[in-house]
């Protein structure tokens, strides 16, 4: 098969309806967002609680928050296998192989992203808004809504970075996922899987979704600050 | 009634304020009674900010004390004293949602909120443009909407820095008829500015501020007329003072 028919097979997938391609691409985005989800919940608050927090090694903590940025997906999913193995502290919930264990390896990846960025939004709007939030009696924590809520749209974007980064990694889902057919399989790690065996209609389908998908990010991302900069000015 | 409470005469005394190792507040001592308009005037450094802010809680003193005749300027747990600041601070939200802010952020009731919102609004002008985002009005516009917004605190003491410096010369008016109509009212104004020529339009009761100490405060009348200090007298002939 050339890589014409590849494609043309692929672009059969995608428009066919195939149930099990669904699922895969169903399984990958329900791990992501959910991942994304709980990022979102942790990282927002506790980034904004960095930007206005004053404390001895402050600096060493951005520093670390922002070097996690980059954690090596394999890496991210090494910590979680070794904390869900049989012998390691969380081994008797027996997650591992598990979509619970995929979302908490990806949650491990987009936190300090969500984190990072939050951090330095809500600190750079917090320099603008501090005298006037101090006038009305909101200084220290009860600050944070107000910020958190008027930088609504720049931390979408830090949200949909994060995602950017879940949906496309592969070594953290696969090592803790272990890619198992039908249960935690996801679109990378089928992809990795199809083009070893040379089963590149499936791969390839897998693969356009993924573009769309990111084309989709960014598209949502370009809109949110396009109505951010309507209220920001 | 002890909402009714006042929080005048507030008595600064020996204030002190260091940063940097300079001293930039250096002494200085008033008493602010009920009602007026006091012009806080000197030239940039004087320390006329910075006496406003440590007076409103924004800043601590290194020495010296700020005596409300209520603790902090609270009565039944709400704070009676505002500030306007030079550039204004805009939320990224509407312009009622900037007033409704900080109505919540004092705790009020949503009828309450909702009610003194409009009446804010109404009273600066501002009705038409409620629902505008606050960053994309004019100058002129988002320094009515920080007083409308400071007003419908209930403040007893409005503190006001350099509110027109940034504007130009018909916002300046209206800001300044804005406030000759709430002094009118009774509310007890303290405005820093350098603007000489807002000074003698204003100020009921001038502080004169130099190099951080407190060079003269008399009634303006008496101040533009013959001040008595050499600093002051170069000040107001427009010289420069050191």
């Amino acid at each position: 098969m050339d890589i014409s028919q590849s494609f043309a097979a692929a672009i059969g997938l995608i428009l066919g309806g195939d149930p099990a391609f669904l699922a895969i691409v169903g399984l990958s985005l329900t791990v992501t967002l959910s991942a994304v989800a709980i990022a979102a919940f942790i990282g927002l608050p506790l980034g904004a609680l960095l930007a206005l927090a004053r404390f001895p090694g402050r600096g060493a903590v951005i520093v670390l928050v922002n070097a996690l940025m980059g954690l090596p997906p394999v890496v991210a999913g090494l910590l979680v296998f070794l904390l869900l193995s049989r012998s390691g502290p969380l081994g008797p919930l027996g997650l591992l192989f598990t979509p619970t264990a995929m979302v908490l390896a990806q949650t491990l990846l987009v936190l300090p992203i969500v984190i990072a960025i939050t951090r330095q939004l809500t600190e750079d709007l917090h320099g603008e808004y501090r005298e006037h939030l101090a006038s009305i009696g909101l200084t220290g924590r009860s600050a944070i809504p107000t910020l958190l809520w008027d930088g609504r749209f720049a931390l979408a974007t830090a949200i949909l970075a994060g995602f950017g980064r879940a949906s496309a990694e592969v070594g953290a889902v696969l090592i803790v996922g272990g890619n198992i057919a039908g249960y935690t399989r996801t679109m990378t790690t089928a992809i990795a899987l199809e083009t070893s065996k040379g089963d590149l209609p499936l791969a390839l389908g897998l693969g356009i979704v993924l573009i769309l998908l990111t084309l989709a990010i960014n598209a949502v991302t370009y809109g949110a600050s396009r109505v951010g900069a309507r209220f920001a000015g | 009634m002890r909402d009714t409470l006042s929080v005048l005469p507030l008595t600064v005394t020996d204030l002190v304020f260091e940063a940097g190792g300079r001293r930039l507040v250096d002494g200085i001592g008033f008493t602010l009674p009920q009602g007026g308009l006091t012009v806080l005037i000197g030239p940039n450094g004087s320390g006329k900010s910075l006496t406003l802010r440590l007076c409103h809680g924004l800043l601590t003193p290194h020495s010296g004390s700020i005596s409300w005749a209520a603790a902090d300027g609270i009565v039944s747990g709400v704070k009676r004293h505002a500030m306007v600041f030079q550039k204004p601070v805009m939320l990224r939200r509407s312009a009622r949602a900037n007033i409704l802010h900080a109505l919540a952020a004092f705790g009020l009731s949503r009828g309450e909120r909702t009610a003194r919102a409009a009446e804010a609004l109404e009273r600066f002008g501002l009705a038409g443009l409620a629902d505008r985002p606050a960053r994309l009005m004019s100058g002129g516009e988002q320094q009515r909407l920080a007083i409308a917004r400071a007003w419908a605190l209930r403040p007893q003491v409005l503190f006001l820095d350099e509110p027109t410096s940034q504007l130009d010369p018909g916002a300046t008016r209206q800001i300044e008829e804005m406030l000759m109509a709430l002094r009118g009212e009774g509310m007890t104004l303290v405005m820093a500015t350098h603007d000489m020529g807002q000074a003698r339009r204003l100020a009921d009761r001038v502080l004169f501020l130099h190099r951080g100490h407190l060079g003269e405060d008399a009634e303006a009348a008496t101040f533009f007329a013959g001040p008595a200090s050499t600093e002051a007298r170069a000040f107001i002939a427009g010289d420069l003072v050191w």
